[in-house]
């Protein structure tokens, strides 16, 4: 009768089952901040000291890690000083798990959930970011949320949650050439709307999504946050257990739905019949296909963050630009020092520079319009990141369109909008 | 927290669909972290022009509207990034209460968190409040919004109803057992627990 989602927080409350639309407290199994939401704790756990509440010590240290990745580079003098901050606040409390800039592996908290096995299927991981939904595709409950309630969980190790209705969308055969993850998510948004699936939970499956490798089903559940869900989740098979194994962690609870598990609604999609899509500004459900918009001048390439700057997106981006030089600026920017170093292992970035790319260092940077070449009042670009509200890249007359990784290195090599299959 | 009772006020109607945090609050400001001053950024780009001059047009720098404490909204209010900041900003520049027809998850809950009221209505009603020139009654208690002679009724969790009537927070709510806690955790001294 239940789904993975009903059974991870069955187990997570100590109940039998669960339905949609109870009220449970559940045991959470870790817990992230980053450099944005990490001061934004520090700052409740000082009100509540005001109030008269003792804290000196956290639920558990060992559940909790910690990401420096909006405002790294320290982009100017107060994100340095948050950075100071929250490694005062790590060893205050005792957390180990700390990715620090220019110590190692660092990068995007979304990539080093998964890059470094920071969470296992079936445990229930809260962090405070939107796109903490992203980690979901491991086969684990994980789903963003606000300071306050974070802070709550850091001290007490419980959060509450309604238990949300569950859409599955069914993925049938594998997906074509040249067209990826990114596109297929892009297009669900488009069908449902950015508020379509508002506290409920976006699970994936079908044949195209076990023929998916991990990185591009971590695309899909990272963006089940831009249609408004309260988590994206995928059923753990073979492939995420090697995946696992490779970053040293193999043992676990895996947690599977029922043969007969109860969904809201099936949604499905023959692989077959999908093209590369591009979202318009300034919403993610602004979708067309991208041979729409091959008329549409840029002014730069964004290939970054959680969404769009793993491995498997940086390889895509290197079948493109090799042999070929980009014709507007644009820049790479691993999500991680561990995928930057596979990139130069495999020799990717000779082929980026030889194109004429950028190369960064992992950072949320320009895709929150943070810092390292955010847009101009006017400028247009492409991005393999999530959101294009209006100013989500830089100046609020800016323009972003959401594409695939494909789609922009093609668009990054011919200065228009480009469909990767028309490129010469 | 104050607790939450009724508020009377004129409404602020914020035509727009769609609103994300980052329109609420900028990301230039995340940096900041004390809770107190977010007001100043709230819908900082809407606001004010480049010269920091306040923008004509904008409805929150109309005067008409200088102490309303109710925003009514359009579908989909607050989406976007999980930034608390945005219901930090929202009640410190003076919003007790925002209605729309639907608020996205996060931010939703962060309304609670800090004492702001979110209502979700119909479009029929959320419309009717568009037109209303009149002040406006939301009674908490009574889960009712009042305006020209019309009562709406609004759902509310009774959890979420709790913490805003009695002013309370999550954690003051679990302060509140701190007894049952203190003795538990006495209870459990001598307890070794696995290491892993």
């Amino acid at each position: 009768m239940l789904n993975i989602t009903e059974k991870i927080l069955a187990r997570a409350s100590g109940k039998p089952k669960v339905s949609p639309g109870d009220v449970i407290f559940v045991n959470v199994d870790k817990v992230m901040v980053h450099d944005v939401s990490g001061p934004g704790v520090i700052a409740v756990f000082e009100k509540l000291k005001k109030g008269g509440m003792k804290i000196d010590r956290l639920w558990d240290p060992d559940k909790v890690w910690v990401a420096e990745d909006h405002f790294v580079p320290a982009a100017d003098k107060i994100s340095a000083q948050n950075i100071v901050l929250l490694t005062n606040f790590t060893k205050q409390f005792g957390i180990k798990k700390h990715f620090k800039y220019g110590m190692g592996q660092y990068g995007i908290c979304h990539t080093l959930s998964h890059e470094e096995a920071m969470v296992s299927p079936g445990e229930v991981y809260v962090g405070g970011d939107s796109h903490t939904n992203t980690t979901g595709a491991l086969g684990a409950f994980a789903a963003g949320l606000g300071h306050t309630d974070v802070a709550y969980v850091m001290l007490n190790g419980k959060i509450w949650f309604k238990v949300p209705e569950t859409l599955y969308f069914k993925l049938n055969g594998k997906l074509p050439d040249y067209v990826m993850a990114k596109d297929f998510i892009l297009k669900i948004i488009g069908d449902i709307g950015t508020d379509g699936a508002a506290y409920k939970t976006m699970q994936f499956g079908g044949t195209g999504i076990s023929e998916m490798s991990v990185e591009e089903r971590l695309t899909l559940t990272n963006m089940t946050t831009e249609a408004g869900a309260k988590n994206g989740i995928i059923e753990p098979d073979q492939q995420i257990r090697d995946y696992l194994a490779a970053r040293g962690a193999s043992k676990y609870n895996e947690v599977h739905g029922d043969a007969d598990a109860r969904y809201e609604k099936v949604y499905e999609y023959e692989a077959s019949e999908l093209e590369p899509i591009v979202a318009k500004p300034f919403s993610p459900e602004n979708i067309v296909v991208a041979r729409e918009l091959s008329s549409t001048e840029l002014d730069k390439a964004y290939i970054g963050s959680c969404t769009g700057a793993k491995l498997e997106d940086l390889r895509a981006v290197a079948k493109i630009l090799k042999g070929r030089t980009v014709k507007i600026r644009t820049e790479v920017l691993p999500a991680a020092m561990s995928i930057f170093r596979k990139a130069m292992d495999e020799g990717l970035l000779k082929i980026f520079m030889d194109a004429g790319v950028v190369v960064g260092p992992p950072t949320c940077g320009a895709c929150c319009g943070a810092h390292m070449g955010v847009l101009a009042k006017d400028e247009v670009c492409i991005s393999t990141t999530n959101r294009n509200f209006p100013g989500r890249m830089g100046h609020v007359e800016s323009k972003t369109y959401l594409a695939s990784p494909l789609v922009t290195a093609a668009s990054a090599v011919t200065g228009k909008i480009t469909d990767p299959r028309d490129l010469k | 927290m104050e607790p939450f009772r009724t508020i009377h006020s004129i409404i602020t109607p914020l035509d727009k669909i769609n609103v994300d945090t980052d329109q609420i609050v900028p990301k230039q400001f995340l940096k900041l972290i004390k809770k107190a001053g977010f007001g100043q950024y709230l819908f900082f780009d809407w606001r004010f022009e480049k010269d920091g001059k306040a923008r004509r047009d904008f409805i929150l720098n109309d005067l008409e509207y200088k102490n309303s404490k109710i925003l009514v909204t359009r579908d989909n209010f607050g989406c976007g990034s999980s930034r608390e900041h945005a219901v930090w900003a929202l009640l410190d520049y003076g919003f007790r209460v925002i209605i729309s027809t639907s608020f996205a998850d996060i931010f939703y809950s962060n309304c609670f968190k800090n004492g702001v009221l979110p209502i979700k209505v119909s479009k029929q009603t959320l419309q009717k409040l568009f037109e209303t020139k009149s002040e406006i009654e939301v009674d908490l208690e009574n889960q009712l919004i009042k305006f020209d002679g019309t009562q709406i009724p609004f759902e509310i969790e009774d959890h979420w109803k709790k913490i805003l009537l009695e002013g309370l927070d999550d954690i003051a709510i679990t302060l509140t057992r701190e007894d049952k806690i203190s003795k538990y955790e006495r209870s459990q001294a001598n307890t070794k627990f696995p290491a892993s």
